[in-house]
């Protein structure tokens, strides 16, 4: 390896996670159409490859007759929303919950580290379905889940990284200076652990679209009407006799968002790690 | 391992039922909306309701209510799905074997998958083999089930439709069964016709579930082996003559194996967790379809029932994964 920061798993994977944000943020001038039109003379209309397509429908219509490649595209919005949003609340709960754990210790520690052996004990899958039955449904409960349930992701690695960090001798010198902890905890341990936390951000972000459609998928996350992966999964899964592509798209889709995300997650560990890096 | 430790470790078992079983009282408690309200016809009195209220012992104190449900529920009586209305204790035995059939059938197909690119991996050990299972390994290991399950479908299903996507087993064909473990029950009694129809539709969910976890078991167990591959005895057998691939099977495996073993159960209660989505998906009638209806329905006398058999599985068999890992490893043994 380089000593290039930019190695080719960056660049794919940040490439592909740029673009994805891209669709996102410009859905309604991308799509060709209004996601939510429905049209039953193109019902289950196939892609633009197949003999009996229609030229305005690239991607074919789903079983309401509504464009798969608008809805494609207006369903990245929520898909992003909760990779960013949720991830990084999920890194700032678990990140803070680790630091504490891993520097302070003693009470604290035991039990922090406590919970976090409950919370995984549990599978993820199981605790967001019930979770999100509880609090309700749409994107905002979703997230709320999604923080709840894999702060502890964060919070292991973090909590692991401080006490090895707090061994360093760096610290000691810190502490000889007289610096107080709430500073070395903050200046020295915290930019130390910093790559770590980025990388694994990256693959929250890709748990985190999963979870999304996932819970979209069997119903329980924004309303049905508007387009999510998962829900166009659920719809194509109905269909997938007649129409397979209702549901290869989204599914794709997802596979390549989550590829991504772990490329660059890889990427970007070996090119923030200076052991790795040479 | 002595008979101290084992109940030790079965009266620690005891707090976390007991934890889980409040959770499960309290879920019930916070949910908006009135039970008692949801019982009565309309027209219903307020008299009505209070009379309702005592005959369900709503009128105690908290504490009052959970020491009635928790007696409730210690004699097996979960109360009547609201959307099922049959008895929940009866509901989530009739579906638990298929749950338990699907993820032993995974497991099992995991750590096969496992251990064979294990083997393969370090038999061609710097060679393109190993390259090509790493990199599968690397992409198995990003991808999760429900992908999987998905992909399946529409390579098996549609594109080249050799299995049924949906369902346990064809309904012309069994009906007679005593368990509600049919594969095992099919095997049993020699009904080879059903046995097939069983296997082509467990296959499918099965591999959806099996390979993160063999991808994750293929990982472990590799980093183990090339440990056990520098170890004296390995030495000693190459000194022997012994074929690489008798020096990995009998030898070297052997003692690598612990480590994976421990954590195939530890994912088991994951894989387990999976099985709430692909039975969806697959329409695989278990306890994890059971469940993602039941929440649909908001049918909260299920979920509650569902939950406790989710948790008792999860406790037991981590439970075992202790009790199985204390008897491999004979420093814990003593």
């Amino acid at each position: 390896m380089t000593t290039a920061l930019l190695n080719w798993r960056i660049l794919v994977g940040g490439g592909i996670v740029a673009l994805l944000a891209l669709i996102a943020l410009f859905a309604p001038l991308l799509a060709p159409v209004d996601p939510l039109e429905q049209d039953l003379f193109l019902e289950l209309l196939p892609p633009w490859w197949q003999a009996d397509a229609d030229p305005t429908r690239a991607l074919g219509a789903d079983s309401l007759g509504r464009d798969v490649l608008s809805r494609l595209i207006h369903a990245a919005r929520p898909a992003l929303i909760v990779a960013v949003v949720a991830g990084t609340l999920t890194m700032l709960l678990g990140t803070a919950l680790g630091l504490m754990a891993g520097y302070m210790g003693g009470v604290v520690d035991t039990l922090i580290s406590r919970m976090v052996d409950i919370w995984t004990s549990f599978p993820a899958v199981l605790l967001a379905i019930m979770l999100v039955a509880l609090i309700g449904t749409g994107l905002h409960s979703v997230i709320i889940a999604i923080v709840l349930i894999d702060w502890t992701r964060f919070c292991r690695v973090v909590r692991a990284e401080t006490l090895a960090q707090a061994e360093m001798e760096y610290i000691d010198a810190a502490v000889t200076g007289g610096l107080r902890r709430g500073a070395i905890l903050f200046r020295e341990v915290l930019p130390n652990i910093l790559p770590l936390v980025i990388v694994l951000l990256t693959l929250e972000m890709s748990i985190a679209i999963i979870v999304e459609a996932v819970l979209s998928f069997v119903g329980l996350s924004v309303s049905s009407d508007s387009p999510t992966w998962g829900g166009m999964i659920a719809e194509g899964r109905q269909v997938i006799h007649q129409a397979w592509w209702v549901m290869a798209f989204p599914m794709g889709l997802i596979l390549i968002a989550v590829l991504a995300l772990n490329l660059l997650g890889d990427g970007l560990k070996t090119a923030l790690d200076p052991v790795l890096r040479r | 391992m002595n008979r101290s430790m084992l109940l030790r470790r079965l009266l620690q078992a005891i707090p976390t039922l007991f934890g889980v079983s409040v959770v499960v009282f309290v879920l019930v408690r916070v949910v908006p909306g009135n039970p008692i309200a949801m019982m009565l016809p309309p027209g219903a009195t307020a008299a009505d309701m209070e009379r309702l209220r005592v005959a369900y012992g709503l009128d105690g104190s908290i504490v009052e209510q959970y020491v009635i449900w928790l007696g409730q529920a210690l004699t097996g009586a979960f109360g009547t799905s609201i959307s099922l209305r049959q008895d929940v204790l009866e509901l989530v035995l009739g579906r638990l074997p298929a749950t338990l059939e699907l993820a032993l059938f995974a497991t099992v197909l995991a750590v096969t998958i496992g251990v064979l690119a294990t083997m393969l991996g370090s038999l061609y050990r710097g060679r393109w083999p190993e390259t090509l299972i790493d990199t599968i390994n690397g992409f198995t290991l990003a991808v999760p089930d429900f992908i999987w399950a998905l992909a399946l479908i529409l390579l098996f299903g549609v594109v080249l439709p050799i299995l049924p996507i949906s369902g346990r087993i064809n309904p012309r064909l069994g009906t007679e069964f005593l368990t509600g473990f049919y594969l095992l029950e099919a095997l049993l009694t020699g009904r080879f016709t059903v046995l097939g129809d069983l296997l082509r539709h467990i296959i499918m969910p099965s591999i959806a579930l099996a390979l993160p976890l063999a991808a994750i078991i293929t990982r472990v167990l590799k980093n183990s082996l090339a440990e056990a591959m520098v170890q004296d005895y390995v030495m000693i057998a190459r000194v022997k003559g012994f074929s690489r691939w008798r020096i990995i099977w009998q030898e070297a495996l052997r003692n690598a194996a612990i480590p994976a073993l421990t954590l195939t159960g530890v994912q088991f209660t994951f894989l387990v967790g999976g099985t709430v989505l692909v039975e969806k998906i697959f329409s695989y009638p278990g306890i994890g379809n059971m469940a993602i209806d039941a929440v649909t329905n908001r049918d909260l006398p299920l979920i509650q029932g569902l939950i406790l058999c989710f948790a008792v599985i999860f406790i037991t068999v981590n439970l075992l994964v202790d009790l199985s890992y204390a008897l491999l490893n004979p420093r814990l043994r003593s």
